[in-house]
């Protein structure tokens, strides 16, 4: 059960190598988290996470998930419910591609919106009829900017991180009143392995600031988040900028 | 219903029961606190019948009895499962009004016993700051009051009281039992209390006879309330924690006992059982977060401490003006607007006032904004294995639950009372560490191997027992 703070006692992550979602586990450990649920397509990084987390004091396990296989969702987390309440589910998997590459192989292209959107809309649907059933629970989705304004350096990205965030949007709304809570949190430039080599946005974050945000967003029962929180008010100029002042932006 | 009979249900009413429950949409349920919602289905038993079969067709995630929703935390609700509303069992059955005994549902709040009870001469033996409770509650979570140095809790009164347990049977449980001792603090996990005979406390009057004084900090308090305590039958010192420096701890104490008939003014003699309290307007239901926050708060400490006479004995005052002042407001709670509050209570033994005396240091270090809190001295225990109270000091506090940081502060005050061999109160708790539970009520063991036994398939299952694993 979570705390009167929103603390979690048991999290799930999707994706369980995420920087982000590791920063996240790494705090609510701190609190109260005793129980964590790593996803991820087996690997020795997801290994060395669980192992990681484990030297926290936590009961760290792994499960095979593939955020590609949506048909496999299922068969994949049903265990994890059924072995006890999941009071956090962190859906953190994501990837970026390679916008210039990606422009020129609609294949790949395609992987990164069947990662970020559909491997989501999938799991995250999963999740949320669990977390339903359990009465209580949080859904934190982590999109990004990038989904707020298409932008011309990182559109493919960005168009399924829209995706996504009209997705969890729309769920939260679904599930309010059902004990489920579901937030979206949108960071902006993150330094982490998936931005390596990449040059850097204004207002970039870490995966630790992230984390702090999430915490708070859960103690406050927020239904949005951005990191940090000044993107709020430069997201909503952008918004509503016109496109022929978007398109000229240096960023 | 005969108090020594062991009744069973028939399956036909289960099975309308059955019909009912699954038909029922879940709702949102928090405690007092407003904080941590979850949902459950809520069954609002009208007889013994429908509770037992509520019980047997909860399904996998159990249920759990609530009253009048006022434990802070998350002692009434059951996510994903039932909660039993046992409101709708509200008949008084019996008043021996020579004896002064009640037999009744546990459903009756002490609100309404006191406006059957009073106009007899006789009084609830035990009441919290609220009168909003019900006896089932008050049972389930062996309430204390201000006379707990005299009376000790609530459950020290009860004689005996009706359990449905788990098989949905009704079971008659008698004092020095294991079951009752389980039962009564035991936050509704052993079973439903479905009725209880409690003896009453004799008076003559609806007032109370109240003297009140100022300490100007925390030693010149709990030297008052050691030395002189025991001339009081209520006793409580409100505590400014925002006040700092030599002022430390500076409180009002307010203590007295039931007015005696030739006390009164002559106009009052005329009804002298009289039981009118105070409604005021409800609060709103939006209120910004951060109405009470440290300036706010500060500044009504700073009148409350200022406005009281340094020293005034014998004021007579209403029964809902001394015990219950809060209750004037109806839902108060969302005073503390979207965000909810949390309460702390703990108790540590008397020696242990070195806890005491850094607990307060540190409340007042950090500024918390708390806006009512209470010290008090406990009288001697009663026999419940999960019962709050020990002879000691109390100390409760409320504090905004979007306090930056203030989950990690309470655990360090956790420490602070674990270490001191203290505890804190599960009716208000709402984010204790479990791992310092059993540390705090040494007779947790026991009690989780009579609930196995009694309850192997977990019927009976809360929130605060998912988290503290109870």
């Amino acid at each position: 059960m979570k705390d009167a703070f929103g603390a979690p006692q048991s999290l799930l992550v999707l994706g369980g190598t995420s920087e982000i979602a590791l920063a996240t586990a790494r705090r609510l450990i701190a609190r109260r988290t005793r129980t964590v649920w790593l996803a991820g397509r087996p690997s020795p990084a997801l290994e060395s996470a669980a192992s990681g987390l484990r030297e926290l004091g936590a009961d760290v396990r792994t499960v095979a998930f593939d955020a590609l296989d949506s048909a496999s969702h299922e068969s994949a987390l049903g265990p994890v419910f059924s072995e006890g309440d999941i009071d956090l589910v962190l859906l953190a998997f994501g990837v970026l591609g390679d916008q210039a590459r990606d422009e020129n192989e609609p294949g790949a292209a395609v992987r990164v919106a069947q990662t970020n959107y559909t491997g989501a809309v999938s799991s995250g649907l999963i999740c949320a009829k669990a977390l339903q059933a359990q009465g209580h629970g949080s859904l934190v989705v982590l999109s990004s900017v990038a989904g707020e304004r298409a932008r011309r350096a990182n559109f493919i990205y960005g168009s399924s991180k829209a995706g996504l965030d009209a997705f969890a949007q729309g769920l939260g709304d679904a599930l309010h009143g059902t004990g489920v809570h579901v937030m979206v949190v949108r960071p902006g430039f993150v330094r982490s392995r998936m931005t390596a080599g990449l040059p850097e946005a204004p207002l970039a974050t870490t995966p630790e600031a992230v984390a702090t945000a999430i915490e708070v967003g859960l103690r406050r029962r927020s239904e949005t988040v951005w990191v940090p929180g000044s993107l709020r008010l430069v997201m909503s100029a952008l918004r509503h900028a016109p496109r022929a002042v978007v398109r000229r932006l240096p960023v | 219903m005969p108090a020594d009979s062991t009744s069973t249900v028939t399956s036909a009413s289960s099975a309308v029961a059955s019909a009912s429950v699954s038909d029922i949409a879940p709702a949102p349920v928090t405690g007092w606190g407003r904080t941590a919602p979850t949902t459950a289905r809520l069954i609002r038993p009208r007889t013994y019948e429908e509770a037992a079969a509520a019980v047997r067709t909860c399904g996998a995630r159990g249920g759990i009895a609530r009253g009048l929703g006022r434990a802070y935390g998350d002692a009434a609700q059951n996510a994903g499962g039932a909660v039993f509303d046992m409101t709708g069992l509200d008949r008084i059955h019996a008043i021996d009004a020579d004896g002064g005994t009640v037999l009744c549902d546990a459903g009756v709040s002490l609100h309404t016993l006191m406006q059957v009870l009073l106009p007899l001469g006789w009084f609830v033996p035990v009441t919290p700051g609220t009168r909003y409770v019900t006896v089932g509650g008050a049972i389930g979570a062996d309430i204390h009051g201000k006379n707990h140095h005299v009376s000790g809790s609530f459950t020290r009164h009860v004689r005996a009281l009706e359990l449905l347990t788990a098989d949905g049977e009704i079971r008659t449980v008698a004092r020095d039992t294991p079951l009752f001792d389980a039962t009564v603090g035991g936050m509704g996990l052993t079973g439903v209390v479905l009725a209880a005979t409690v003896r009453l406390q004799p008076v003559e009057t609806s007032l109370m006879s109240v003297d009140t004084e100022r300490a100007k900090d925390l030693d010149d308090l709990m030297a008052r309330l050691t030395a002189t305590d025991h001339r009081y039958r209520y006793s409580v010192a409100w505590i400014d924690l925002l006040a700092r420096g030599t002022s430390l701890g500076r409180s009002v104490l307010t203590r007295g006992d039931h007015a005696p008939v030739d006390a009164l003014p002559a106009r009052a003699r005329r009804d002298p059982l009289a039981f009118r309290p105070l409604r005021l307007p409800a609060a709103p239901s939006l209120v910004p977060d951060g109405l009470l926050g440290r300036t706010t708060v500060g500044l009504f400490n700073e009148l409350w401490y200022r406005k009281t006479p340094r020293a005034r004995v014998g004021a007579l005052q209403k029964i809902s003006a001394f015990f219950h002042p809060l209750d004037g407001v109806p839902h108060w709670n969302r005073l503390y607007g979207r965000g909810g509050f949390v309460q702390y209570q703990f108790v540590v033994g008397y020696g242990q006032e070195g806890a005491v005396h850094r607990i307060v240091h540190r409340i007042s270090r950090r500024r918390c904004p708390s806006f009512l809190a209470v010290l008090k001295r406990f009288g001697e225990g009663d026999p419940g294995w999960l019962s709050f109270p020990v002879p000691g000091w109390t100390l409760a506090l409320d504090l905004p639950a979007n306090l930056p940081g203030l989950g990690a502060f309470l655990d360090e005050l956790d420490e602070e009372v674990a270490a001191a061999g203290g505890r804190v109160y599960l009716a208000k708790d709402a984010r204790l560490r479990p791992e310092l539970l059993a540390a705090m009520y040494p007779r947790l063991d026991e009690f989780r191997a009579l609930r196995a036994e009694l309850d192997p398939a977990g019927v009976f299952t809360s929130d605060l027992s998912r988290r503290l694993g109870l």
